[in-house]
């Protein structure tokens, strides 16, 4: 499926080094699939022991449609669990903007299809303030232009070179690339020194 | 662009083709399977029909939800129970080798892939757990994937990788009576900052690590994630073929010349070029506590806290609930953990043990000590270590990753302050929204235990 934009609303999720621990607490990891996950998206910072709803950006009914989420510098550190980005995925955003992203939870994005794009601290910020000012304000995340339209206001966002062409040509699910190279895998593992 | 290091040696020769977006398509020698990060990844190929073609390279075992009192099954927790049981259908019915309780092997995946001789030099090792970066000790390229990429090993044994800068780091002095592994890599992570390591492999060498035991390296190794980085290794040297030579899996007889030759050629050269390079020094190092929110929010154990100058900060002190500019030594702790992927060894366990002989923990401190994998278990106790912690008032428990993320039974209560030798701080992580975590070494994990509070381990060494 060929990804080259994402439209929607917004919504804001400030901090730096929010850790997937975060995004999906351990206990929820329990479960044998992937389904409930939106459920648990930010779960213990949105609830409180008795299930009732905290303050949290989330929890602003006027924003539960939004698309895109704005979140600041190394967002998903910690633990590579793919929870995090499924329990964003099935929550119902299609794209994060931020700062910077850890390494394994961008690539867990990318495996399922959702666009993470860095913006600069300062660009951060302003769009972040533009989000919050106004919940029905539209963004238009531009993968061709490498831009986010953000209202009125425009700002250049970018993204490694290798995943932006992959959401454009839509081959952003390798799984069929990779087995098609089924020769030189078989290749590499004969060559290899060492075996089990 | 580094040249002529382990990882680019290493990267190449796995290198199965570049693909056309610009990636390379890496093939991964060694694959590693726990319970939690994979049932999506098997239920998606038998859904597809797809296969694993090279059933011989992944090994399982379970680690992260198994309870450390009681492992009789049924386990007390359903869901717990229907994981495990997930896990062990899954395997079987793709002929993975699983290394379950009744093996004697079970344990956690990075303490028993080492100690079976499956880890060596020069591998190329992923595993669904960002803590893989731990096998990295014997200088393979090894790191943490999602569930959809254990997939795709599952499926091809490859992955699509975007290759890595390298950075070395250079720690050079001695480590003295109390000083540690954990202090080496939370010293570093205090210094580069927990996302300097992003698009880096961090490459260790120096004379601490020269001078470093595999179970040291394997430590510092396990939270080069802590500092962002995916990869952390070190170069194989004798001290790594010492630790492997007999293992199970390790090679033997014309294989262990050949292997030998193969490992020594991978390490990287005196004409390596890195992409960076951070030196540090032991002079420089006291045994490290972390006071907040994530793992470089640490100080020596004899310095105070610091100033609230950021939003992180601010966000760690309301969430620990500590005052800036206060020391961090006396701050009582209610619980003492002894375990996880960092520090379970049997070098932690003896590290421990030294403290705790003949000395009581505190009887406000709830102190658990979780070796790392049935044989940790086995030898510390040939070694009468479990007779040191029983008699020192702490609980000696079954092999897991236990109250390091709390997916078993054993969690914080409340607003608890652990003494822990885990690798994560995060809000919540051992089991409890409000529970508080300090990482240390085992050493000052035990001596916290004995004195109620944060002391330096060296005061109990004189």
């Amino acid at each position: 499926m060929i990804i080259s934009s994402v439209s929607g609303t917004a919504v804001s999720v400030p901090g730096n080094d929010l850790d997937t621990d975060r995004v999906v607490p351990a206990r929820f990891l329990k479960e044998i699939t992937f389904d409930n996950m939106g459920n648990y998206l930010f779960y213990d910072v949105r609830f409180d022991d008795k299930q009732n709803p905290k303050e949290h950006p989330l929890n602003d009914l006027d924003r539960k449609d939004a698309s895109v989420m704005v979140v600041n510098k190394n967002f998903g550190c910690g633990s590579s669990r793919e929870h995090a980005p499924q329990a964003i995925m099935r929550y119902g955003f299609k794209a994060i903007i931020g700062e910077s992203f850890a390494e394994i939870f961008a690539g867990n994005c990318h495996q399922i299809g959702i666009p993470v794009v860095t913006v600069s601290a300062e660009d951060c910020l302003v769009i972040q303030a533009l989000v919050n000012e106004d919940a029905s304000l539209q963004l238009n995340i531009d993968l061709e232009k490498m831009t986010v339209q953000v209202g009125t206001f425009f700002f250049e966002i970018e993204m490694p070179k290798s995943r932006r062409d992959s959401f454009l040509k839509g081959t952003w699910s390798v799984l069929e690339l990779l087995k098609s190279n089924k020769e030189k895998i078989n290749n590499t593992h004969k060559t290899l020194p060492y075996s089990f | 662009m580094a040249k002529d290091t382990l990882y680019n040696k290493v990267w190449d020769l796995h290198k199965v083709t570049t693909l056309p977006n610009g990636q390379d398509q890496l093939f991964i020698g060694l694959h590693l399977v726990h319970e939690v990060t994979t049932p999506q990844a098997f239920a998606a190929i038998r859904e597809s029909g797809s296969t694993v073609p090279f059933p011989k390279r992944t090994f399982s075992t379970e680690d992260h939800i198994i309870p450390t009192d009681n492992q009789a099954h049924p386990y007390s927790d359903p869901q717990a129970e229907l994981m495990s049981a997930t896990l062990a259908k899954n395997v079987k019915e793709y002929n993975i080798p699983f290394f379950g309780t009744d093996s004697g092997k079970q344990g956690i995946v990075h303490v028993i892939g080492p100690e079976l001789g499956l880890t060596r030099p020069g591998m190329t090792i992923a595993c669904g757990d960002s803590h893989t970066s731990t096998h990295g000790a014997f200088g393979s390229l090894a790191f943490g994937i999602g569930t959809s990429q254990v997939g795709l090993v599952l499926q091809t044994q490859t992955l699509a990788l975007t290759p890595f800068k390298v950075r070395r780091i250079n720690f050079n002095g001695t480590l003295t009576g109390g000083l540690t592994a954990k202090d080496v890599i939370l010293k570093i992570i205090q210094t580069l900052g927990v996302n300097g390591g992003i698009g880096y492999a961090y490459e260790f060498g120096g004379e601490v690590f020269d001078n470093m035991s595999m179970e040291g390296r394997l430590t510092v190794c396990n939270m080069s994630i802590e500092g962002g980085a995916r990869i952390g290794y070190v170069n194989p040297d004798q001290t790594t073929f010492d630790y492997i030579e007999g293992r199970e899996y390790a090679p033997k007889g014309a294989e262990w010349d050949s292997s030998l030759a193969y490992w020594k050629s991978i390490a990287s050269g005196d004409d390596a070029e890195y992409d960076d390079v951070v030196n540090f020094h032991t002079d420089d190092l006291s045994p490290m506590v972390t006071w907040g929110i994530t793992p470089a929010q640490s100080v020596g154990v004899n310095d105070t806290l610091p100033a609230s100058d950021s939003q992180i900060t601010q966000e760690a002190y309301t969430y620990m609930k500590f005052k800036p500019r206060t020391p961090i030594k006396d701050i009582p702790i209610n619980v003492a953990f002894i375990g996880s992927c960092t520090n379970s060894r049997i070098e932690d366990m003896r590290e421990a043990a030294k403290i705790l002989d003949g000395k009581q923990v505190s009887a406000s401190v709830k102190t658990l000590v979780v070796p790392g994998s049935q044989q940790v278990k086995k030898q510390a106790e040939a070694e009468g270590l479990d007779k040191i912690f029983k008699a020192a008032g702490a609980e000696w428990r079954e092999a897991g990753c236990s109250m390091c993320l709390a997916m078993n039974p054993d969690k914080l209560i409340g607003d608890q302050v652990c003494a822990s030798t885990s690798n994560r701080n995060f809000m919540g992580r051992q089991g409890s929204t409000t529970g508080r975590t300090l990482l240390m070494s085992p050493g000052m994990a035990a001596a916290a235990a004995i004195a109620g509070k944060v002391i330096d381990v060296r005061e109990l060494l004189v």
